[in-house]
């Protein structure tokens, strides 16, 4: 007895296995295009926020510093930089969108760091800046760890500001960071005081580097500390 | 090479489901044919068999093996049972011996020469219309029999039938999730049958029609499987092999993964084997469904599973190496200070999607096989462990039975 093939089903069977696989492929993509707007309304918020600023800092320039100071650019603008390079190193093998986030996000930061000196000249603020150039290949080890580095620095020291570059992005305002600073290829560098410091730097040598960190901080304590007197004498 | 690695994966992984997909089709087609019987079971006419059981040193099982034998629901004018000891050196034989004055045992002895030619030299005395085989270490249930018995009288075309086979006794963890497995296989097995693409016919009381072995000849030494060559060897001659769900023969698993390892390691060892001595069956559509989804549905497996396994070690070496250099740049209270949850991280790819139905399938098969054996639809927490432990060490013994294929290393019985 031969055995008799079913090719109806063979067929039928092919067409639902597609299916099953377009769906997967469409609710990936469905997820994928959900996390691109949350960036893209995030970095929207963080451009308004520095629009504001902007706008506020010529407003107040004439008359006091104090509510300039307070007004605060969103902190998302450090978080950000983690999910885009999430999303570069994970998402679709097409970076089309997240590589206009990501130069979007570089200008952003690059505004954000000009208004920030800005404050700190005209309103004599503490706040403390890292330009930090990397590049986003998983072989450049040092840069993996730097970033771990700068992750706790930005956690342990608030008034720290740091500034990520994709070393290579295509913008024409992170290459002319890179001439004005003169920051050399050799990735990881962070741009402190407009010195350049090449390599890995840990936790220590930063600090060492940036004293005034330590200092933002005990001033830090010392407000709060200040703090529940006022309430109590309330 | 990333992007040929994801579309051998994403292949591999599509085949993979198709053949989920094929079952589930084919069981919502014949779901109706799948009747659950309890009753006792009376046939119009009871032919002639004789039993077959090969035994190598297994004193520990033997004696209820015989008995389960005698407790058949048949009449024991017509069932022959021939007890083999293939050269045993523990006290097979002399517990055979206990039961020679029973008039419808007889008993054999030889030098040790494999399982193969245990069988062989009880067909050589066979005189019933059918036989059946019977490792020493698997127990039948009374109806056992009479259930296989009416599917030969029910279709002429049918040259051997399986039964069901289910873990005796489990007792420890290793044997649980053995009788979780043996429940989807329970359902894979029923659906080929549907199908006529049944390969294998393992040693817990196939019945074959004794023209099976006047036309292909007795068993051959086969790589230490074979119940799987005498299948291949079937389908080559186009003989159907179908499966009686309803008739029930418990086995005696191994009691630890390791023993488990050993075992599974000789079944994929054979299998590759087998399956390289009869190539010419695969893709062939004249051999139907067995060439082109059985026998490839084998091959996917084992390099679907061996390919998602090494991605999986890849991707945890990556993750480890990360915490690692983390680790080195900030400290362990550094690293652990960093950790923080958001939904955004949480990435779904369509893999994890494709991956999280293909785990819903094999519930599903678990759980239609547990109500063909036990009659309820019941979920059991051994189902996770089982999907869990096999995820690990199932790529383990694919792997090694690769591996000795390619330096030609056969693995021992036990």
């Amino acid at each position: 007895m031969t055995p008799q093939n079913d090719w109806k089903k063979y067929v039928i069977v092919f067409f639902i296995t597609a299916t099953l696989f377009a769906s997967a492929f469409y609710f990936t993509n469905y997820f994928y295009n959900n996390k691109i707007n949350q960036l893209k309304n995030i970095q929207d918020n963080i451009s308004i926020d520095i629009l504001s600023s902007e706008t506020q800092f010529s407003l107040f320039q004439e008359l006091s510093c104090k509510d300039v100071n307070n007004s605060v650019l969103s902190q998302e603008i450090n978080n950000i930089a983690d999910k885009i390079n999430y999303s570069e190193k994970n998402f679709a093998t097409d970076n089309t969108d997240i590589r206009y986030l990501k130069k979007y996000y570089s200008l952003l930061e690059i505004k954000d760091y000009l208004l920030m000196k800005k404050i700190n000249e005209r309103c004599g603020t503490k706040n403390l800046f890292i330009l930090y150039m990397y590049s986003p290949d998983p072989t450049c080890t040092d840069c993996v760890k730097q970033e771990y580095v700068l992750s706790v620095l930005r956690e342990k020291y608030p008034p720290l500001r740091i500034y990520s570059f994709d070393y290579n992005l295509d913008l024409s305002a992170v290459k002319a960071l890179i001439s004005i600073y003169k920051i050399p290829l050799s990735v990881p560098v962070m741009v402190i005081d407009g010195k350049n410091y090449s390599g890995f730097k840990t936790i220590e040598e930063v600090e060492n580097i940036l004293p005034q960190l330590k200092d933002s901080l005990k001033l830090q304590e010392k407000t709060l500390d200040i703090k529940p007197t006022i309430k109590s004498t309330q | 090479m990333a992007s040929i690695t994801s579309m051998v994966f994403y292949v591999l992984i599509f085949l993979s489901v198709y053949v989920q997909v094929f079952f589930l089709v084919t069981f919502f087609e014949n779901r109706r044919k799948i009747i659950i019987k309890n009753r006792k079971t009376k046939l119009a006419k009871y032919p002639t068999i004789t039993v077959i059981v090969s035994c190598w040193n297994e004193d520990k099982t033997i004696c209820k093996t015989i008995r389960s034998l005698l407790d058949l629901d048949y009449p024991k004018e017509k069932l022959k049972i021939f007890l083999v000891d293939d050269g045993s050196t523990d006290n097979t034989w002399y517990l055979m011996k206990h039961f020679e004055k029973q008039s419808n045992i007889f008993i054999f002895h030889k030098e040790n020469g494999g399982k193969h030619t245990a069988i062989n030299l009880g067909l050589q005395h066979v005189e019933t219309e059918f036989v059946a085989c019977l490792d020493a270490d698997s127990f039948v249930h009374p109806q056992a029999l009479n259930r296989m018995m009416q599917c030969f009288l029910e279709n002429k075309d049918i040259m051997a039938v399986i039964p069901a086979t289910i873990i005796y006794n489990p007792k420890n963890f290793a044997q649980s999730i053995q009788r979780i497995e043996y429940f989807g296989s329970i359902f894979i097995k029923k659906m080929l049958s549907f199908l006529n693409g049944l390969h294998v016919t393992p040693g817990t009381l196939p019945i074959y029609r004794r023209e099976v072995f006047d036309r292909l000849g007795g068993f051959r030494k086969a790589h230490n499987t074979e119940d799987g060559e005498i299948a291949l060897r079937m389908h080559q001659h186009n003989l159907r092999i179908d499966y009686c769900h309803n008739a029930y023969v418990y086995t005696v698993s191994p009691d630890s993964l390791y023993k488990l390892y050993k075992q599974r390691l000789r079944w994929y060892y054979g299998f590759i084997k087998n399956l390289i001595d009869y190539k010419h069956l695969l893709l062939k559509p004249k051999f139907g469904v067995f060439s082109l989804l059985t026998l490839p549905s084998g091959v996917i497996s084992i390099l679907g599973i061996v390919f998602l396994f090494l991605i999986f070690v890849s991707k945890f070496i990556d993750f480890f190496v990360k915490e690692i250099i983390k680790i080195q740049a900030v400290g362990i209270n550094g690293a652990l200070h960093l950790f923080k949850f958001d939904w955004f991280y949480f990435n779904i790819k369509s893999i994890s999607l494709i991956l999280i139905g293909c785990f819903f399938l094999v519930v599903f098969t678990i759980l239609v096989g547990r109500k063909i054996v036990e009659n309820r639809f019941q979920p059991s927490f051994y189902i996770i462990f089982y999907i869990i432990t096999y995820s690990i060490i199932a790529p383990v013994w694919f792997l090694k039975a690769v591996y000795n294929v390619i330096v030609s290393e056969r693995p021992s019985w036990r």
